[in-house]
């Protein structure tokens, strides 16, 4: 208690507890890797890596009778620049290709199609698609329907008709026009490096202090269990921040995505959720008792949530009511709807304030629980 | 020399399971993360909310937006009278998608004449908004062919006939329960054999193995065994959960999956040792297996296909033995792909198995401090 009184005392305390743990970080250089090389990795694998963009898609054609017809058909496919086309003399063989995993779709135009073509009913266009990847296979069925929609644009103008479709869909895109992918998978991947590396930083710090005795050394001194939280945190802090500088320096600059907010919502942003990453490193830390389970459950709690729980990939609202609900522990989740916000849509505040309110109260309920917990050991 | 492989592989799963904190850390998440990953895991949209902005007093709009209220993949939220009240509903996230038809849809659509309708998407998330723009056409395509038919339109002149192979109803999840599976796994054998050599020799205990009789051959063998047996048992728990609470479907053969699990659990468990022998403290052995775990995952093809990278990118996966055990679990739950079909994704992770043992093993003796 004398110690809250004193504050000149209480800082001296406080810096050299965080010069041993800067000298600390210094000598184990992993730390410098978890907070520089990480991020640089990561990006530059994931940035290139990860594309939801669809192009070059094999497909098998089958014209069981080439005519002038057909040929105007498949020149839609031919042009197309979402498939690779590859001509089949029949049904069978371009089967055996699609089992191989050699094509991904099978587009097979009958004997009978240029005359069903004039015919009331019409011809029948058949599509096979492996259905294994479903994401993929109802891409490619819809880009073949965008085929044979231009097919059918292009036959009625041959005519000198323009096509008449009743409903005619127009869709606008906000905020990524081009639906490049790539605009919200590296503000995600962002999110998922952050969190990371927030725990990695802070997983064995505690523990490794408990496991070798050393904190009931700390305790000790004057130092106030306050004091040696915060003494934790802040080397950790400076280091994240420095590999977030990195991420977002290389987000704008490599991956030329929009920053359309303002960099201080977004570093002030970031600087929030890394205090609450690194909270939750420190809880695994003092919960665990040493570092071997602290590793563990680093491993459990960190990448896979984040990767899967976030919304960073799957989106958030079509998952079932009880997982929705899981999500809500997931400190990346609000990270990642600030980011997504801030640099492709603005500084909308009704999403940054409430995200931002849930990590500021998820940050101080691991701290608090990681206070308890440490305070709980000693008795 | 069986007597000390066996005492050791003894005393290994003692370490691991006498320990309350770590039993519990090793059986209670992976069905858990199934249970909750399996859910999560899908592209398939659901409830998205959208705002209706109908201009139209006619019925043929009313008609078109029940089609869309009645979608499972929409749920409406919202509806809003003027332009200006589109742009805080979609900045604000309240709705993903608003849909508007102007004052003359109805009366466009009964002339005969094209009846736009503007559909506006929040592409922050451009998967979920190219999802949402395909279904919303779908919708349309079938209210316009429905159309056509009652009104006397002509028909086109050809129309196309779909039929998916593997999965007749496109649910993703069926695609990503097997990757899942293959995701916890690696998880698994990471848990139990990236730290254990760590800790060995943080604690100076792996000195003390070295100057046993015990051969280096046989410590490898000590340090694989628990970590391939407790893959084994909850890759099989984890199975059982897919194809009984999931339903995915299971078409293959049991042993073509468990050669593909063994051959996997090899290579993870001989990565595993490789981090765990390089690394001097734990610490560095838990970086290490992030730096191999978290590339594994994401370039694996398990939600982004892997055809999608640059080249330079494919060729790395090719050392990445998720990606060959994602194209084994996918091909023998939902296509039933025979053995020797596999083979070409069998080859590659017993190599990388045996070459990561390799240097696991150099490194017990060669890296000393």
């Amino acid at each position: 208690m004398n110690s809250d009184m004193r504050p000149g005392s209480s800082r001296m305390r406080l810096r050299g507890l965080i010069r041993k743990e800067f000298l600390q970080i210094v000598r184990d250089p992993s730390s410098i890797a978890i907070a520089f090389l990480m991020p640089i990795f990561l990006l530059l694998l994931f940035g290139y890596g990860v594309s939801l963009d669809s192009e070059h898609i094999p497909l098998a054609l089958v014209v069981e009778q080439p005519n002038a017809d057909t040929a105007d058909f498949t020149a839609e496919f031919d042009q197309s620049k979402y498939f690779v086309t590859s001509y089949y003399a029949s049904t069978r063989e371009a089967e055996q290709a699609m089992m191989a995993g050699r094509v991904n779709a099978i587009v097979v135009l009958r004997r009978d199609f240029a005359r069903t073509l004039r015919r009331s009913d019409g011809a029948t266009i058949q599509l096979i698609v492996n259905g294994v990847d479903a994401n993929t296979g109802r891409i490619i069925s819809g880009y073949v329907q965008g085929a044979w929609g231009s097919w059918l644009a292009h036959a009625a103008q041959k005519r000198g008709e323009v096509l008449q479709v009743p409903v005619q869909m127009q869709q606008r895109v906000w905020f990524n026009s081009e639906l490049r992918s790539r605009n919200f998978l590296v503000p995600g991947l962002v999110a998922v490096i952050m969190t990371l590396i927030g725990a990695l930083l802070t997983a064995m710090v505690m523990s490794r202090e408990w496991e070798r005795g050393t904190m009931e050394a700390l305790l000790v001194t004057p130092l106030s269990m306050r004091e040696v939280i915060i003494g934790k945190l802040l080397p950790y802090f400076i280091l994240g921040m420095g590999g977030l500088v990195l991420a977002v320096g290389m987000s704008l600059f490599l991956f030329e995505v929009p920053l359309r907010g303002s960099l201080w919502v977004l570093f002030a942003a970031s600087a929030l959720f890394l205090v609450t990453a690194l909270s939750m490193g420190l809880l695994i830390s003092t919960v665990a008792r040493s570092q071997f389970v602290a590793g563990l459950i680093a491993l459990i709690a960190t990448f896979l949530p984040a990767f899967l729980l976030s919304g960073f990939i799957f989106d958030i609202g079509s998952m079932p009511t009880v997982v929705q609900v899981i999500t809500h522990i997931v400190a990346a989740r609000y990270y990642v709807a600030i980011l997504q916000t801030v640099f492709l849509a603005g500084n909308v505040w009704g999403v940054i304030l409430p995200n931002a309110l849930a990590l500021a109260v998820l940050a101080a309920v691991f701290l608090g629980l990681t206070w308890r917990n440490a305070h709980k050991r000693l008795e | 020399m069986f007597g000390r492989i066996f005492a050791l592989v003894l005393k290994e799963f003692l370490t691991l399971l006498k320990d309350k904190r770590t039993r519990l850390v090793l059986i209670g998440p992976p069905l858990i993360q199934l249970m909750v990953f399996g859910y999560a895991a899908t592209f398939d949209l659901k409830n998205v909310p959208f705002a209706v902005y109908n201009e139209d007093r006619g019925s043929a709009a009313r008609e078109l937006f029940a089609d869309f209220d009645g979608a499972t993949s929409f749920t409406p939220v919202a509806e809003i009278t003027h332009e200006s009240e589109i742009a805080p509903l979609v900045d604000g996230k309240q709705v993903l998608m608003v849909i508007h038809a102007g004052p003359n849809f109805s009366a466009e659509l009964a002339a005969g004449r094209p009846a736009p309708l503007q559909v506006i998407v929040d592409g922050r998330n451009s998967n979920t908004a190219m999802l949402a723009i395909n279904d919303a056409s779908v919708i349309v395509d079938r209210f316009n062919t429905a159309w056509a038919q009652s009104h006397g339109g002509a028909a086109p002149p050809a129309h196309i006939e779909m039929r998916a192979w593997f999965n007749p109803n496109l649910e993703s999840r069926w695609f990503f329960l097997p990757g899942i599976v293959g995701i916890l796994t690696l998880l698994l054998t990471m848990l139990v054999t990236a730290l254990s050599v760590a800790r060995e020799r943080e604690q100076g205990t792996f000195d003390q193995l070295l100057v046993t009789p015990l051969r280096p051959v046989e410590i490898l063998i000590g340090k694989t065994l628990p970590g391939f047996l407790i893959g084994m048992a909850e890759a099989s728990v984890i199975m059982l959960a897919a194809v009984f609470w999931f339903k995915v479907p299971l078409l293959g053969s049991l042993l073509t999956l468990y050669t593909g699990i063994a051959l996997f659990l090899l290579s993870g468990v001989g990565v595993g040792l490789m981090i765990s022998s390089f690394a001097t403290t734990q610490q560095q052995g838990l970086l290490g297996a992030f730096i191999f775990m978290v590339p594994a995952i994401i370039l694996s093809g398990f939600a982004t296909p892997i055809r999608n990278m640059p080249e330079l990118v494919q060729d790395i996966t090719l050392f990445n033995p998720m990606r060959y055990f994602l194209l084994v679990l996918r091909g023998v739950f939902l296509e039933g792909v025979p053995f020797n079909l596999l083979i070409p994704q069998f080859w590659p992770m017993a190599l990388i198995g045996v070459t990561a043992f390799g240097i696991a093993g150099w490194l017990f003796r060669h890296r000393m401090y």
